[in-house]
């Protein structure tokens, strides 16, 4: 069971996340959008979106420093054990609770805003309880572990796991005492990550920052696209009527 | 594109056609590509032109360059997950359809039954309070067409007070699409870099493979010319019809232009001067920076240069005979909507004239004769001012100008029907001879539809290509004489090396006989 959940999983999960965009990528390019609602409203979303995306951003920073940087090259920089427990605890706690109220309120506008609730797909509605279920269970676990003092040092269990999974040799005896509540917290995770390419989640891959380094007006010509002879560009094939 | 606003009848032809062709899909209910408002009113979506509050287009910035109103791209990309000015449904307006199964479901009653409005976005029943035309013909024009923005300008800037009095009001149309501009606004502020220019005909595309649903080219565009299809989650705009346009035909719009005011045609420009005509400092002085960015086919110079560039025959001869360069470039009686947005739009209006004859034919005097005439135009219904808001960044003098010559092609064609010869003196009070007034009164009223479009078409320079790659390059005509020795070709006529000319259908009957006759006499003579 171990080795299924700590040795397997991952790789499955990142399987999915790779073949998953390269498939969307290729065969649904029209589909990969934020698939905004804030033209139905948008004052609940002006302060809710932007809310739970800075904190779920913070939060990304603080789980790739807490699982790929190791407790040594923190060590280095002077920063005692203690001293990264407080910052990660503040630090993790506040992001995580931007997190939560932006997608408290979030999901509130979804189901209360009829129009938005209409755009609504089951699909969302999965990846919804996928989400909130992995942000929840990750705030109540690093609360439910940490006192002012002291808190689960993860950082010499789970994320030298994590970090053993790239080297192609994962140590799974490492997650063996590790509390169950961070279990359950990696696992909805795991299953978030296999996700996103088949949700609205990947438009996080599309973050448009090659927008800071492009001429403001694009041009592009039209092309010879429409020789005949070559097959009809997507969407202009002939309908047989 | 060029609208003769004096002609427009407030049909919505237009808008209904392009409708129907374009976004008469789920998700699109609200957009219309092409609409026509009322003017003064709101336009669509409501007060659109209010850029304190849309932050569409371009300013400049303290060191003198362009950069969108909307803000920096660093701030545009932190505010990325809620855009913070994007209209809203609530600003267009909800899309409804009726409950029609009630007329024939109702049970039985004293009443008859009705179809109720039902929304199209939350499917729930709801009140109808606001449409794309609200206010069309001045509906409500007390109350809502004080809020014009442009009357609010005329307002605040020359102190006059636009009275909407039932006896005192005017009112005109305004068809809009996008403009197509040189400087497109939502192409820069669309962060995917899904939306372009064309280089082959300046069309702005969006392109919805790369659309990633961000919403910032609705606020980018000042004319609030892209709409967010709340379905697909992407951004759709005026396509230009290109599929239609690339094989000669106008757009739909035009095509089925009721009052045929629509003018299309080529206008060649440098496109390495757009940003610095986007840039110059005085919004007044954007008219005439735009007019020089045009080309004027007619010069050598710049045929060469088209020549050089690869730019086709037809097009230059398009250019050539294009009736928009004609009414901008030429006569001066077509004006941008808006230039002060700083993207250089490309559909450009006829400032309307029409109730000046009457007024002052009302006074007693002649309202034909061009002294009067000129002498009332700053009396117009239409207040100089009220147009030069909307189509010169408040500058009365190129209103005036174009106007002026207006009045006197009326004038000038007036004493050509009544038999009298016309002395000049009209044409030339606006710098015209009267020649030229008739060719643009051919060219405004007779409006032939041929005169109307002149478009070159983007399959004619491929399709010389292509021509040229399937055909000999000797005409087969040349091949006449030498026919005799083909047809001892190994084995019979056009055999052998020779490539085939093109197969007419006489010649294929004519070999298949030649190929079957038993004897002689039953080939046919040459
Ligand atoms: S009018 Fe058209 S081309 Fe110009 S900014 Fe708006 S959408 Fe873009
Ligand atoms: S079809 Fe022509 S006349 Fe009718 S509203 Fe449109 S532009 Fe005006």
């Amino acid at each position: 069971m171990s080795t299924l959940l700590w040795g397997a999983l991952p790789y499955v999960v990142f399987a999915l996340l790779v073949s998953g965009l390269v498939w969307r990528y290729r065969y649904d390019r029209f589909g990969w959008t934020t698939r905004s609602s804030e033209i139905y409203e948008s004052r609940l979303l002006n302060i809710a979106s932007p809310m739970f995306h800075y904190g779920i951003l913070f939060v990304l920073v603080g789980h790739l420093m807490g699982l790929f940087v190791p407790a040594s090259w923190t060590d280095a920089l002077g920063l005692s054990e203690h001293g990264y427990h407080l910052l990660s605890l503040f630090g993790g706690t506040v992001a995580g609770l931007l997190a939560v109220a932006g997608i408290g309120m979030l999901v509130y506008r979804r189901r209360t805003n009829s129009a938005v609730f209409r755009a609504t797909t089951r699909n969302d509605k999965l990846m919804y309880v996928v989400l909130v279920g992995a942000i929840v269970a990750g705030l109540v676990t690093k609360l439910m572990h940490s006192t002012l003092s002291h808190g689960y040092d993860y950082r010499t269990t789970i994320a030298p796991w994590a970090r053993s999974l790239f080297r192609l040799h994962p140590e799974v005896s490492l997650m063996d005492g590790v509390p169950v509540s961070y279990r359950v917290h990696a696992v909805i995770g795991m299953v978030l990550f296999a996700l996103i390419p088949f949700t609205r989640l990947v438009h996080m891959f599309s973050a448009p920052v090659q927008y800071l380094f492009r001429p403001y007006i694009v041009y592009r010509s039209r092309g010879s696209r429409e020789l005949p002879g070559a097959p009809p560009p997507r969407g202009w094939e002939g309908v047989g009527s | 594109m060029v609208m003769n606003l004096d002609k427009c009848i407030g049909c919505h032809t237009c808008s209904v056609t392009c409708k129907q062709t374009w976004t008469n899909r789920s998700g699109m209910e609200y957009v219309w590509f092409n609409n026509v408002e009322t003017r003064p009113g709101l336009g669509y979506p409501r007060r659109y032109e209010d850029q304190d509050t849309w932050r569409g287009g371009w300013v400049l910035n303290r060191r003198g360059q362009l950069k969108l109103r909307q803000g920096s791209r660093w701030w545009k990309l932190a505010s990325i997950f809620a855009n913070p000015v994007l209209p809203v449904l609530k600003d267009y307006y909800e899309p409804w359809t009726y409950d029609y199964a009630h007329l024939t479901n109702a049970p039985l009653g004293d009443d008859y039954p009705v179809a109720a409005p039902r929304s199209l976005v939350t499917g729930k029943p709801m009140e109808v309070k606001w449409s794309s035309n609200w206010d069309d013909d001045l509906g409500g024009g007390p109350e809502l067409a004080p809020l014009d923005p442009n009357v609010e300008r005329v307002r605040d800037e020359v102190g006059e007070r636009i009275t909407f009095a039932f006896e005192q009001t005017f009112m005109f149309y305004l068809p809009r699409i996008c403009e197509h501009c040189l400087n497109p606004a939502c192409v820069a502020a669309c962060p995917s870099g899904a939306i372009y220019k064309r280089t082959e005909d300046g069309i702005v595309l969006v392109d919805q493979d790369g659309c990633r649903g961000w919403r910032q080219c609705v606020t980018g565009c000042p004319y609030k010319k892209v709409y967010f299809n709340h379905r697909t989650g992407k951004a759709e705009k005026c396509t230009f019809c290109y599929p239609r346009v690339e094989v000669g035909l106008p757009t739909v719009c035009s095509e089925t232009c009721v009052g045929r005011l629509r003018y299309l045609g080529v206008m060649l420009y440098d496109a390495d001067r757009v940003t610095a005509a986007a840039s110059v400092t005085d919004d007044k002085d954007l008219y005439q920076a735009q007019l020089d960015v045009f080309l004027d086919p007619d010069d050598p110079e710049v045929q060469r240069a088209a020549e050089r560039d690869g730019i086709a025959h037809e097009w230059l001869e398009a250019a050539r005979r294009s009736p928009v360069r004609d009414l901008i470039s030429r006569y001066r009686v077509a004006l941008p909507l808006h230039p002060e947005y700083r993207t250089l739009p490309m559909v450009w209006y006829i400032p309307p004239l029409s109730p000046v004859v009457e007024a002052v034919s009302e006074s007693g005097r002649d309202g034909e004769d061009a002294g009067n005439l000129f002498g009332a135009i700053d009396a117009l219904r239409i207040p100089v001012e009220y147009l030069a808001q909307l189509f010169t960044a408040g500058d009365p003098v190129p209103v005036r100008a174009a106007l002026d010559r207006l009045a006197a092609m009326r004038s000038h064609m007036r004493d050509l029907n009544l038999g009298r010869q016309p002395d000049g003196s009209a044409a030339g009070a606006v710098g015209m001879t009267g020649d030229e007034i008739e060719e643009m009164f051919r060219l405004l009223a007779v409006a032939k539809y041929e005169d109307r479009y002149v478009i070159p078409t983007a399959a004619q320079a491929d399709a010389r290509r292509l021509e040229e790659s399937a055909v000999p390059e000797t005409c087969s005509l040349d091949h006449q004489d030498e026919q005799g020795a083909a047809e001892g070709g190994p084995f019979g006529a056009g055999s052998g090396r020779r490539s085939l000319p093109l197969v007419t259908v006489e010649s294929f009957h004519a070999l298949r006989r030649r190929q079957t006759a038993d004897r002689e006499e039953e080939v046919p003579g040459p």
